[in-house]
């Protein structure tokens, strides 16, 4: 089971364990991460699962696809950099473990 | 519901063919809801050939309007091909040809949109927080104890106004204006708001001349983080044509006002007619954040979006062809049982509760959402402080619209602790 861990703003840190396939977003929202809402579900339609994926992880998490709907999205949450993802764009597989995904501040 | 009633409800007895769920009325008297029932049951993707509004398309199931939202490569927005209502945007001899960003593809959206988001974005609200509060207990101490008031008029409408001239930093003895032009902007004469389209035309027109003035006084001012002053500094919004400068400005009036409002006069309806829930909600105040997309839900303040179908395309097995009008009725969307469980009952802790349409979904997604939860959290936080029930004493009166689902009276007494 790969472990991803959301840091909080504040420095918290959340390591979840997840099965193989699961989606950050879902992994962040069935364990109360707060910060990320996931309102639309984890179709990529809403940006409220915005995550900093941490520099030394970025090849291996890769980038919003330029021109897809995810960085569609993403070019209008507060806080996008060049880091930015949506969770729910994240698919945890045995290669991520101990993936580090930073939570925006005030994604509230 | 006797037998009886049943089967002389025009919502069940109308033939498929002729149901046209367009007629304001249906809003006004709250009675759209079981045409919507039947058309998620028997025809979820229903064509109308023939309305006041020309020909369209109703979506009414979630995961449908959910489709048609997050492909506006297909389904666009334009304004120059009808815009996002019902109603298209540029038909009748009086009309204004504003120009707004959610009646815009992108790239054009995209620009415009980020020109002016900062202004409602999380790290600007946390200094909005405690302007709001404050006003909100000023609103609610103003108020008398037992007597009848109309809410509508003396909370909702008050705390959504002074929220929007905040963020606009709008002259604060003039912000009645605001209330004014968001009503002006969405009414037809049948609403009685104003007598004709001129009028609406010239009142339209008077609230870009005001407007023309604070932008040219932010203009000569250096930045501020109100929504004025950031147009005025981008390069993407500064040198907008005059009608695209006011109908940018109307969607902004009316995406603060007259949406809110009736969020905050259907969350005390919704408590009142929910007496069991609105004892949990007395019980425990922690349950204010999850109750709040509930109410957003419930109420859905705008009834709908449209489209416009740039090719030809398929939802829920119909064929939509290029150039037809396909309406997401977010109202429905919300009552979809296949989404939402028991989406007929208002629930203040349901779980997930933020799984829902109201604020539409993609690049459109509605801008101000956390203004809107903001604004809605402390009004009731502040509403629990101070009073043991907002107890609604007489019948609603309603909006008569398609497409703003709220209320124009709402009569209450307060009751003390």
């Amino acid at each position: 089971m790969p472990t991803v861990i959301f840091i909080e703003p504040d420095g918290a840190e959340y390591p979840i364990a997840v099965k193989s396939g699961t989606t950050a977003r879902d992994a962040a929202v069935n364990n109360g991460v707060p910060g990320i809402d996931g309102d639309c579900g984890g179709e990529c339609a809403c940006a409220t699962c915005h995550v900093h994926v941490d520099a030394a992880w970025m090849s291996r998490a890769g980038m919003a696809e330029p021109g897809g709907m995810e960085a569609n999205l993403l070019q209008f949450a507060e806080g996008s950099t060049e880091n930015s993802r949506l969770a729910c764009q994240i698919t945890m597989t045995d290669d991520l473990d101990g993936l580090m995904l930073r939570i925006p501040d005030g994604q509230h | 519901m006797t037998t009886d009633t049943l089967t002389r409800d025009p919502a069940s007895t109308v033939p498929l063919s002729q149901m046209d769920v367009s007629d304001p009325k249906l809003f006004q008297s709250d009675t759209i809801g079981s045409y919507f029932t039947r058309l998620r049951r028997e025809d979820p993707v229903h064509y109308c050939p023939e309305s006041a509004y020309g020909p369209y398309w109703s979506v009414t199931k979630f995961n449908d309007i959910m489709q048609v939202e997050v492909n506006h490569q297909t389904f666009s927005s334009e304004s120059k091909l009808g815009g996002i209502t019902l109603q298209d945007m540029q038909s009748g001899e009086a009309s204004l040809e504003l120009e707004m960003f959610i009646a815009m593809d992108p790239p054009k959206h995209d620009a415009q949109r980020k020109a002016v988001s900062p202004a409602v974005a999380p790290s600007n609200l946390v200094l909005l927080e405690p302007i709001i509060r404050e006003r909100a207990g000023f609103i609610l101490d103003s108020l008398p104890v037992g007597e009848e008031i109309d809410w509508v008029d003396r909370v909702s409408i008050e705390l959504t106004t002074m929220t929007l001239a905040t963020l606009f930093d709008f002259p604060w003895e003039e912000r009645r204006k605001l209330t004014r032009w968001s009503d002006v902007a969405t009414a037809t004469p049948e609403t009685g708001v104003v007598s004709s389209f001129e009028q609406r035309r010239e009142e339209l027109l008077d609230c870009a001349q005001y407007f023309k003035g604070l932008w040219d006084k932010r203009a000569n001012e250096p930045p501020k983080p109100d929504l004025i002053s950031m147009m005025v500094h981008s390069p993407a919004t500064r040198d907008m044509p005059y009608l695209e400068f006011l109908g940018n400005l109307i969607l902004l009036i009316v995406g603060g006002n007259d949406t809110t409002r009736n969020s905050i006069s259907g969350g005390v309806l919704a408590l009142n007619q929910n007496p069991a829930e609105y004892r949990k909600l007395m019980a425990d105040p922690g349950l204010i954040p999850k109750m709040i997309p509930e109410i957003i839900r419930w109420q859905t303040p705008l009834t709908h979006m449209r489209r416009t179908a740039l090719m030809d395309a398929e939802i829920g097995g119909k064929k939509i062809r290029k150039g037809d009008k396909v309406v997401m009725w977010y109202l429905s969307g919300n009552r979809d049982d296949e989404v939402i469980d028991r989406p007929n009952e208002f629930i203040i802790d349901r779980p997930n509760s933020r799984h829902h349409l109201s604020f539409g979904f993609g690049v459109h997604r509605c801008m101000g959402n956390r203004v809107a939860e903001l604004q809605l959290r402390i009004i009731w936080e502040e509403i629990l402080k101070r009073f043991s029930k907002v107890e609604v004493v007489g019948a609603p009166e309603r909006t008569l619209s398609n497409f703003i689902r709220g209320f124009t009276r709402l009569p209450v007494k307060l009751r003390g602790h």
